[in-house]
């Protein structure tokens, strides 16, 4: 039997008053898979992915990633969670504007105390393999939208994390780089890479994911593994 | 409500740390702004305000009883060119001892019945209540005294007197005129006066014109001609008074104008930069308000209300610390130039909360101008646009540095905002120039006092003279003997001599004795302490020069130099009964002792002229580890067949001195406060425009300690350039208050009054400024540590 990766089991965050972002949602992610979460938006998508990052913690259930009970960490252990076992991107790449493209990718490297000089070498080899080392020593403010969200593909994989959460990655991008991210996780995923990545393009979740989940009004409506060669 | 008022409102309420933080600014601006203002108004002439307050007396005037009567006397305040008189007030010189029958400094008592009833010298109660009955007494505030020898309850007792009667203090008063050492109820006085001697009357005259030296002697010449000829037996001029009261106040006025400055520019600077930063943190909200249709005027008076508000808030709650503060600060003033300011004046309150508002708007108008008049679409952009260029240099720089990273983000932080890091670098400089220069200033007045102690134990003679409580001198006025005291023998001499050398733990002593000489071209006497023994530069500190090693040396103190217009190295010719005698000045020391005209030389100098002369006092340094009370104890027989007796030197802590140590600790804590606050501000904007950087950092694993490094790490460089300016800053202005003090009071002051920084204080002082950023930075930095990830992410 294969041992889940990730495990949400009764899963509620409610916000104030108002309805619950998720509701009781229970779901399994197994080591490899690459899941796209689909919905509307308000459906619970991005609450869903900040619980599995431990940028949030749910109200009620738990949610244990690789062995980790992400839901009961502190402030110090969320921090430590993810450095260690996530690498994230995000629709508007987050990137910081005052650093180099390097500098960037090192960064939560050398939050880990790794020393500059592995993490260069590190950061160098990641953005080779993705194609924009030429930026290096580029400020991100100069890249196009493509070239950014490799730059942060790049940054979330460099402490080599069990598991990648991606949020709309191809958000922000035009067609031509949507597509070229689009192949970027492909490539990832067919490398072993677990992925969840959280996305309104369903062509996105089509290519990229073997399995999609649909939240509607923050419950679990459809949970569909799709065929995806690896 | 209108739309603006909402906007208004919701920017006050929503915005609550800045709101918080520019009231609190504000508020310790004004606190300290009252403050300062009130100092520089109460050291602003203190004598002439506390002269006119007292209706003091131009002429204070000693009357012989037998040669004129009280109804003369009440007639001569009508003389020529007096404008109002008091008295005749009967007096008479006293000669307590203590509840230890140590003597009391004789006192001159006056008898009146109320203090302030008369139409001169109104004399002003400060502690206790008036005499009321016999056997009471109200003593002068003599800040020559400490407190607790002088307090009310104190019981004094007058062994010359038939009975020995007792006196109680029961009040302590003020008069700027020091027209009596005492006062009692008049009827009082004939039980104080000495069998078979009359006493004497007081007057006190007020003249319609008293400026200058001459119109107080052709009113001097009015009363005397109304009254029996040789009936005025002395007389003092408020001119006198005010020369010798003007050398106290010269002390402190450079010091407060000093402080004072520091605090308004203080001010200035961190409301200046608090108002501007909190515009310029809404210039996206400014953007959305034009993008609703509000007008660039609009824009303005919104964010001039939004800044207005806490600052009016901060400006009320400032008035009312800064008078309640002030009130304990006025009561020292008062003690000190003996004036009787009741409270802050009316026009500082007003002066500094239209300054500190006028201020607020200015600068409020200014950077919401500057938003105001930015396109739409750019102000809707801030935040969420790179910020090409700014501070990239830096980051790229401090990533290079051998430090954990989250050290090396935060150090690039204030270079992406030079202009307000250059503020928060001169808030801290300031912060620290403040600190530095209360410790110089605190370390150069106790150099000053250390020059008063010339000795551990002091061999005295048996009979006090006037001016030294029990034998001891008064601040440490290295005084001998005066003419009470019977002339020691060579041979007594020489057995004290003895004693003191044979005692064990005696580490040096020197016999010190008064004398007298003329010179040409000074009028009076010039005083000489003529000195026997191997411990006589003790406790002075020299100028210039060498100290006297052999007799025709002498060593003098500035206004010495300056009143003979001479320098070291000069010869001058001293004529000691009649004999000339030439002295070479080998020396200047710092020596306040008889206004500083007062020469120190062996006495073997004045050998020709006084060979009989003979020391009086001895002042004894004891080994290190020996307790100076028990010498005193251990000596105290073997010398008291000689008619001497020891006591242990206590100088005590000069009242003026008490002072600028309080203000000076209460000053500078309200200015690292500020400096402090200013700080707080600029993280808390810094981390407000940041919040979304911090959210990335976060969700790649930035934990909460790295978090708060970075943040400190931010303001850490401030810190540092702030206290590498300010500590030199602070120096700078120790030396030059310090200097400008002992020119205000005529003296050149020794290298060990200035230069009291030693390199160890340097580096702590410079680094002082990093321990002011750190406290402002640290609530901010939790604040960011505990930052919500996903709401930091979600923020533009």
């Amino acid at each position: 039997m294969t041992v889940p990766m990730i495990e949400l089991r009764d899963v509620t965050r409610r916000y104030g008053d108002g309805p619950p972002a998720l509701r009781d949602v229970s779901l399994t992610i197994t080591a490899g898979e690459a899941v796209a979460v689909l919905g509307p938006s308000g459906s619970g998508k991005s609450t869903l992915l900040n619980l599995v990052a431990g940028l949030d913690r749910p109200t009620g259930g738990t949610v244990t990633v690789d062995g980790v009970r992400v839901d009961e960490l502190g402030e110090a252990g969320s921090a430590r969670y993810r450095r260690e076992k996530i690498g994230m991107v995000f629709q508007f790449f987050n990137l910081l504007d005052d650093l180099t493209v390097a500098d960037n990718v090192m960064l939560p490297a050398q939050l880990t105390g790794m020393a500059r000089g592995a993490a260069h070498r590190r950061a160098t080899e990641l953005l080779g393999a993705l194609g924009v080392d030429r930026h290096a020593a580029a400020y991100p403010g100069r890249l196009s939208g493509g070239e950014r969200q490799r730059v942060a593909v790049a940054r979330a994989l460099v402490n080599r994390p069990a598991l990648l959460l991606a949020d709309e990655p191809t958000g922000a991008l035009d067609t031509a780089s949507g597509e070229d991210v689009k192949e970027l996780l492909r490539q990832l995923h067919a490398d072993g890479q677990t992925i969840i990545m959280v996305t309104h393009d369903l062509s996105l979740a089509t290519s990229c994911a073997t399995r999609t989940v649909q939240l509607v009004d923050g419950r679990v409506a459809v949970d569909t593994a799709m065929e995806t060669a690896r | 409500m209108s739309a603006l008022g909402r906007v208004v409102r919701s920017g006050v309420g929503r915005r609550r740390v800045q709101t918080i933080v520019i009231g609190l600014v504000v508020m310790i601006a004004v606190s300290a702004s009252v403050l300062g203002g009130t100092l520089l108004v109460a050291s602003n002439a203190p004598f002439d305000r506390a002269f006119a307050q007292q209706n003091g007396a131009h002429l204070t005037a000693q009357f012989d009883s037998t040669r004129t009567t009280a109804e003369q006397l009440t007639v001569s305040g009508h003389a020529s060119g007096v404008s109002a008189a008091a008295g005749p007030f009967r007096t008479v010189s006293i000669s307590p001892v203590d509840d230890k029958d140590r003597p009391v400094p004789p006192l001159t008592v006056v008898g009146r019945t109320r203090p302030d009833a008369a139409a001169v010298d109104a004399v002003k109660l400060i502690e206790g209540r008036w005499a009321t009955g016999s056997g009471e007494l109200v003593v002068l505030n003599d800040g020559r005294f400490p407190p607790d020898e002088r307090a009310v309850g104190t019981v004094w007792r007058l062994p010359d007197l038939p009975g020995s009667p007792t006196l109680t203090i029961v009040g302590v008063a003020r008069s700027i005129s020091a027209t009596a050492d005492g006062w009692v109820v008049p009827e009082q006085i004939a039980g104080l006066t000495t069998p078979g001697t009359a006493g004497g009357y007081q007057m006190l005259y007020r003249f319609a014109t008293a400026d200058t030296a001459g119109q107080v002697d052709t009113g001097r010449a009015a009363v005397r001609a109304a009254l029996p000829a040789d009936a005025l037996t002395a007389s003092r001029s408020w001119l006198t008074t005010r020369e010798e009261g003007a050398g106290d106040t010269a002390l402190l006025v450079p010091f407060l104008l000093a402080f004072g400055v520091l605090g308004l520019v203080m001010s200035v600077l961190i409301i200046g930069n608090v108002i501007a930063g909190a515009v310029s943190t809404g210039t996206r909200r400014i953007g959305i308000l034009k993008a609703l249709g509000f007008t660039p005027n609009q824009v303005v008076r919104a964010y001039l209300g939004q800044a207005l508000i806490p600052a009016l808030a901060g400006a009320a709650f400032g008035v009312v610390v800064g008078n309640a503060i002030s009130l304990p600060v006025l009561a020292l003033t008062n003690d000190i130039y003996g004036t009787s300011d009741s409270g802050v004046v009316l026009w500082v309150d007003a002066g500094v909360v239209a300054g500190t508002l006028t201020l607020a708007a200015v600068t409020a108008w200014v950077a919401a101008s500057r938003a105001g008049r930015l396109r739409t679409v750019d102000a809707l952009a801030v935040g969420r646009t790179p910020t090409a260029g700014r501070g990239q240099w830096a980051a790229r720089l401090t990533a290079r540095i051998p430090l954990p990273r989250p050290v090396t983000l935060g150090l690039a932080h204030p270079f992406a905002r030079p202009v307000r890091s250059a503020a928060i670098v001169a808030a801290i400089a300031f912060g620290a120039a403040a600190v530095t220069f209360s410790f110089g200033l605190a370390a150069s007045l106790t150099e000053v006092q250390a020059t008063a102690n010339h000795g551990d134990v002091v061999v005295g003679p048996g009979t006090p003279k006037p001016g030294t409580p029990g034998g001891r001198p008064v601040k440490g006025d290295r005084v001998p003997a005066g003419p009470t005291s019977t002339p020691r023998s060579a041979k007594e001499t020489a057995a004290i001599v003895k004693a003191i050398t044979a005692q064990a733990g005696t580490s040096g002593y020197c016999g010190v004795a008064d004398a007298e000489a003329t010179m040409a071209g000074l009028s009076g006497a010039l005083p000489i302490l003529a000195t026997t023994g191997d411990g006589c530069s003790s406790g002075y500190r020299m100028v210039s020069g060498t100290w006297y090693e052999k007799p025709g040396e002498i060593v003098v103190a500035t206004p010495f130099l300056t009143a003979t217009q001479t320098r070291i190295g000069d010869t001058v010719v001293l004529t000691d009964h009649g004999t000339q005698i030439a002295v070479r000045i080998v020396g200047e020391a710092f020596n306040d002792d008889h206004d500083g005209m007062q020469l120190l030389t062996a006495a073997a100098t004045l050998a020709a002229a006084e060979p009989d002369l003979e020391p009086e006092d001895f002042y004894i340094a004891v080994k290190d580890g020996t307790d100076p009370e028990a010498y005193a104890e251990a000596l105290e027989p073997e010398i008291q067949q000689f008619d001497a007796h020891t006591s242990t030197e206590n100088v005590g802590t000069p009242e003026v001195v008490l002072v600028i140590n309080a203000l000076t600790a209460l000053l500078s804590l309200m200015l690292v406060a500020v400096a402090a606050l200013g700080v707080l501000n600029t993280v808390v904007l810094q981390t407000r425009e940041r919040v979304h950087e911090i959210g990335i950092h976060k969700a790649l694993g930035m934990a909460p300690r790295q978090t708060i490094a970075m943040v400190i790490a931010s303001v850490a460089v401030a810190g540092l350039a702030g206290g590498a300016i300010g500590t030199p800053a602070g120096v700078f202005l120790q030396r030059m208050i310090v200097t400008e003090m002992g020119r205000g009071a005529g003296y050149h002051l020794p290298a060990s009054v200035l230069d009291v920084f030693g390199p160890v204080e340097l580096v702590l002082f410079g680094l002082g400024g990093i321990v002011i950023a750190v406290l402002g930075a640290l609530l901010p930095a939790g604040w960011a540590a505990r930052t919500r990830t996903a709401s930091a992410l979600r923020t533009e």
